[in-house]
């Protein structure tokens, strides 16, 4: 299967998504929050395409790792850069943003966290990818592709000199 | 005394000593109480993380400041809390501090929290417990008070920002002081340019310079130039053993006052690991003045013991999947 991978690509789905959240969020002057790491990636190139004044403030960051359904299994995280909204959620709109939308797991945990903050008005979810093997009742609003992939293997987006997703095996990964 | 507080792998199983451990531990520990410090800001003052775990705290000895901090700490990660405050009535009935611990392991508890007046009885019970239990040391008799030492370090860390070009200067009681003991070790082990202890000679360890401390009998010298003032509670019980000749003759020696302060830098921080007595050895216009962090030290200990109840539970858990 062919995936959206070269940077040209990568800022079509960009322009399309842009597009898709000023027609789902115009006059309700949304607040912009990233999941780290690659959530923020995306936000901010979608902050680019919308201009200044779209979003009211500035972009919030989001560390789920203490919200996390897998602490009991795994432990904790290596290194965690803290969460970061700088404005009151309270009813407000919020545009959630990641890279890669999977499980569902990673958008539960932001649920949460963002309702450690207080009471938004609502939540509207935008990923760069949507892949098979949804295990919650989760899905995003906008999504910039959506593709199906073996349960081996693993999206990933990247940014070294732009964005761009690579496709890992997770089977390949052990072997090293 | 062999301390077994870190797993295979090098994480924090138990956390009972500061002694032995790494630079990248101790920066570790404070880099996740940085993180954990910023929950305090939300309207909801607690993340999921430790939801489903028991942390026992148990006191056998009296303490306020560090039970209170230990239970919100741990609060805080969601998980529950009980504390077995253990008087010297409850041990005349007659049960052993080993039976006393099956008892609440039989109870499924996942941490203890241990302060005891015996230097050494973290360690024991961490050498007793069952594999499955992590022990945090709240204060050993004279012997460490770790979790102590590393708010106090994320304090210094806080204003200073680096260690190395530090010189710290801590006053008082270091004889019979487990705090500053561990903030010796903290602090060298942080690599700070120069530690000195003041104070008088009955009340200073006789291996003092085994330390890499330097020692200082007259407060006005040892003050010099010190970025940092860490004050020790005169422990007013020590009089009796007449090592110092009277509570007023000590403030005059070593009490902080305004003017000795002024000795030390102009942005130099005034600490104190509480509870502190007012006009015995430090002055209540230092206590309450602008130089003063004391009351920060009690808030970060909340996101200090957050950030090693984490790691230690974490570690346990990996290592059980292992």
């Amino acid at each position: 299967m062919t995936i959206p991978s070269t940077h040209a690509e990568i800022d079509a789905l960009l322009d399309q998504m842009a597009d898709s959240i000023r027609s789902q969020l115009a006059g309700r002057q949304p607040l912009l929050i990233g999941i780290h790491t690659g959530g923020v990636w995306v936000a901010k190139a979608l902050a680019q395409r919308l201009g200044d004044y779209f979003f009211e403030g500035p972009m919030g960051t989001l560390n789920i790792a203490y919200y996390r359904d897998d602490f009991t299994r795994i432990g904790m995280h290596p290194q965690v850069t803290p969460s970061d909204l700088p404005f009151s959620v309270d009813d407000r709109h919020l545009l959630l943003v990641d890279d890669v939308f999977y499980s569902g797991r990673t958008t539960r945990a932001a649920l949460n966290e963002i309702f450690a903050y207080g009471r938004p008005a609502s939540v509207t979810l935008a990923v760069l990818v949507e892949r098979n093997g949804r295990q919650l009742p989760i899905r995003p609003d906008i999504a910039g592709a959506s593709i199906e992939l073996p349960e081996k293997q693993q999206i990933k987006l990247h940014n070294s000199g732009g964005l761009h997703l690579k496709l890992k095996s997770t089977e390949a990964e052990n072997a090293e | 005394m062999q301390s077994n507080q870190l797993t295979a792998q090098g994480q924090l199983r138990h956390f009972l000593t500061i002694e032995g451990l790494k630079k990248p531990m101790l920066t570790e520990i404070m880099d996740r109480a940085e993180q954990f410090s910023g929950i305090t800001q939300r309207q909801v003052k607690k993340v999921p993380l430790l939801r489903g775990k028991t942390i026992v705290n148990l006191f056998f000895e009296n303490s306020t400041r560090t039970r209170s901090t230990f239970e919100l700490a741990a609060k805080r990660l969601s998980a529950d809390v009980m504390n077995f405050n253990i008087s010297t009535s409850a041990t005349s009935k007659g049960e052993s501090l080993l039976d006393t611990l099956h008892n609440l392991e039989a109870m499924h508890t996942d941490m203890f929290v241990v302060r005891h007046d015996q230097s050494g009885a973290a360690e024991f019970i961490a050498q007793h417990v069952a594999p499955h239990v992590s022990v945090i040391n709240a204060g050993d008799g004279c012997h460490a008070h770790p979790t102590q030492a590393m708010l106090d370090m994320f304090t210094i860390r806080r204003h200073k920002t680096e260690f190395h070009n530090l010189r710290v200067a801590i006053v008082g009681d270091i004889l019979h002081s487990r705090v500053a003991r561990s903030q010796i070790q903290a602090l060298s082990i942080l690599g700070v340019s120069e530690i000195r202890v003041i104070g008088p000679q009955t009340l200073l360890p006789r291996d003092c310079q085994t330390l890499g401390v330097h020692v200082y009998h007259d407060m006005d010298q040892g003050l010099k130039d010190v970025d940092v003032v860490i004050m020790l509670r005169l422990q007013l019980e020590r009089m009796k053993g007449a090592l110092i000749p009277s509570a007023r003759e000590y403030y005059r020696c070593y009490g902080l006052s305004p003017e000795k302060l002024s000795l030390a830098k102009d942005d130099a921080i005034v600490m104190h690991p509480g509870p502190i007595n007012r006009g015995v050895e430090i002055a209540s216009a230092v206590a309450d003045g602008p130089q003063s962090v004391i009351l920060e030290q009690v808030t970060h200990g909340i996101a200090v013991r957050m950030a090693v109840m984490s790691m230690a539970l974490g570690a346990q858990q990996q290592e059980t999947d292992a």
